[in-house]
């Protein structure tokens, strides 16, 4: 007790070491714990991004809500799209607690959404243009997801932590959602199997760059480590990569289709998976906001927001009285 | 029997029908918050359609999935009010949709579907008595959710209650169709399979009035109208054929298979 009630008088330096013991000894951070600043701003940016791309992740799904091809798949899918619009609302109230210190709010959020300051991922500026899609989003976009979310279960920061927790056990019914689609085509007519095939191949690279580079050079960006130093994640990309392939490659091959890679294969010496790697520029063009759809879901977004404005200022209006 | 097998497409319809309305909303609602409860009642709606769909598969009608995907719009009886688009645009493509005639149609609606659940819960037909329970008690948290945006809006900015008073107009002027049982009403109040649709009209105006009046907002004037035609009698908009073709697009390419 007696370190708490003189922790204010600690200089930043014994500040930050402390904290940094209690992170190494595996100790969770709350809200309102003191924290380094760059450990604040490495959560902001990591969280505020992966709660929008939640949200924004929904609109390619969302294309299919009112399409899906039968009572029960209209259902399943709406409440598939449904949980990600609410990961998108656990993880900005986790966002919004961190900034709040910063005199930011969710508006902060949504504006750098728009302004293009805030990025979401690279998988949801694709487009998603046949049934196919559908299944393979929630299918291994979604297994993807989990693979990456996992890592982070432990992390160091507490609600962060938590709201994944929450998040992976509806994911992995996502996963299941969507390889119940991805079985049915499959097992289905030439042309249902051709969907499939032709969705694969127009996300198999979304895919390779889902887990993002191999190493800070291809970006110039070292978020990755910095994460790593705090223990905010446990992993680097390519071991995710490397585990989504272990994964997810030999159930795709099982069910008849093609990964649009020639050169895919595991080698048994090093115990890896050999690969074409992605353009890691091309990534960069995409997440910037240059990619397939980008514009047009910002857009959608965007008019959202803007034909709500008066239902923001009346329900505003309401809580002022 | 037909009597009982149209009272039930009427059920199936409107509640089909409006949840795919409400589907189109996913992704765009006024905030986060409100995005997912929405969802949350579509599902259910079109839940509740699906019961309904699968009543009428056991009096031999179509498969459930078929039923839903592959009739044509004539053979559908759901209200006009809700086949309605939520606004211009789609919801793929500069959607222009108005919340205010999102809550009035389906606040309305729900005051309505929960005082038809109440007669249908003592319907002669067995099978539509049960299924009438375990939806009204989900109805009971749509009707609250509806209330609660209904009363604030109406009580909240001048532009709320006004863009709230053109909605109200524009629903009232069809809501007669929601209200109508259709020509095989007589034989529906018969044998018992619901009460008189005179009867839930003036409980749901009573409901209305009594809201309005808690709101300070004026009781529309004269009776709910009719204005688009009556869905009952298979009489339906251009609306509901755009409907339709978008939530069967995937279906129609092969109606034989597994989806
Ligand atoms: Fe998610
Ligand atoms: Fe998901």
């Amino acid at each position: 007790m007696q370190t708490y009630l003189s922790f204010d008088d600690l200089t930043n330096e014994e500040k930050y070491e402390h904290f940094m013991e209690r992170i190494a000894a595996g100790e969770k951070i709350e809200a309102d714990d003191w924290m380094p600043d760059d450990y604040r701003q490495s959560l902001i940016r990591l969280i505020s991004m992966h709660g929008i791309s939640e949200i924004m992740g929904a609109l390619p799904e969302k294309e299919w809500v009112p399409k899906a091809p039968s009572l029960h798949r209209k259902l399943a899918i709406m409440a598939k799209v449904q949980d990600e619009m609410g990961h998108g609302q656990l993880l900005l109230r986790v966002a919004e607690d961190l900034m709040a210190p910063l005199g930011k709010t969710r508006e902060h959020i949504m504006q750098d959404l728009f302004s293009g300051k805030l990025k979401f991922h690279n998988v949801f500026h694709m487009e998603a243009p046949t049934w196919g899609d559908a299944g393979m989003i929630a299918w291994l976009v979604d297994g993807a997801a989990i693979i990456s979310q996992s890592m982070m279960l432990d992390s160091s920061y507490g609600p962060y932590a938590r709201a994944l927790k929450r998040i992976c056990a509806e994911e992995v019914f996502h996963a299941q959602h969507g390889e119940s689609i991805v079985l049915a085509l499959a097992e289905g007519t030439a042309e249902q199997r051709a969907l499939l095939q032709d969705s694969l191949n127009r996300w198999w690279t979304s895919l390779i760059m889902f887990f993002g580079p191999k190493s800070a050079k291809e970006t110039g960006n070292s978020n990755a480590d910095k994460n790593i130093m705090y223990k905010i994640r446990t992993k680097t990309n390519e071991e995710l990569r490397q585990e989504f392939f272990t994964k997810y490659i030999p159930r795709i091959w099982a069910i008849g289709l093609t990964i649009p890679d020639e050169t895919i294969h595991f080698d048994e010496s090093t115990q890896l998976w050999v690969y074409k790697d992605a353009d890691w520029n091309e990534f960069k063009q995409i997440v910037s906001g240059h990619g397939p759809r980008s514009q047009e879901r910002l857009a959608l977004r965007q008019s959202s927001y803007d034909m709500n404005g008066w239902v923001r200022e009346a329900l505003a209006a309401k809580k002022a009285i | 029997m037909k009597a009982l097998k149209e009272l039930i497409y009427q059920l199936a319809d409107d509640d089909f029908i409006l949840a795919y309305r409400g589907s189109e909303w996913l992704g765009l609602a006024p905030h986060i918050e409100e995005d997912v409860a929405f969802s949350s009642i579509n599902q259910d709606m079109m839940g509740h359609a699906t019961m309904y769909f699968q009543l009428l598969e056991a009096l031999g009608e179509q498969e459930a999935d078929q039923n839903a995907h592959l009739r044509a719009p004539e053979a559908f009886r759901n209200a006009v009010l809700l086949e309605e688009v939520n606004g211009t645009g789609s919801y793929l493509h500069q959607p222009n949709y108005d919340w205010a005639f999102t809550v009035v149609r389906n606040y309305f609606y729900s005051v309505h579907k929960k005082i038809r659940l109440d007669s249908l819960r003592l319907s002669s037909y067995e099978p539509l008595r049960n299924v009438a329970k375990k939806i009204l008690m989900e109805q009971q948290y749509h009707l609250m959710h509806w209330e609660v945006w209904f009363r604030q809006l109406l009580t909240s900015t001048d532009e709320a209650k006004r863009r709230m008073t053109e909605a109200m107009v524009k629903v009232w002027a069809s809501f007669g169709g929601v209200l109508t049982l259709g020509p095989y009403y007589g034989e529906m109040v018969k044998a018992n399979f619901i009460d008189d649709e005179n009867v839930l009209k003036t409980r749901w105006m009573s409901a209305i009035k009594k809201v309005l009046n808690e709101t300070n907002t004026n009781m529309l004037p004269g009776e709910p109208g009719m204005t688009s035609g009556n869905g009952r009698k298979g009489e339906h908009t251009t609306d509901l054929q755009q409907a339709i073709a978008t939530l069967a697009e995937v279906y129609v390419t092969n109606p034989a298979v597994s989806w």
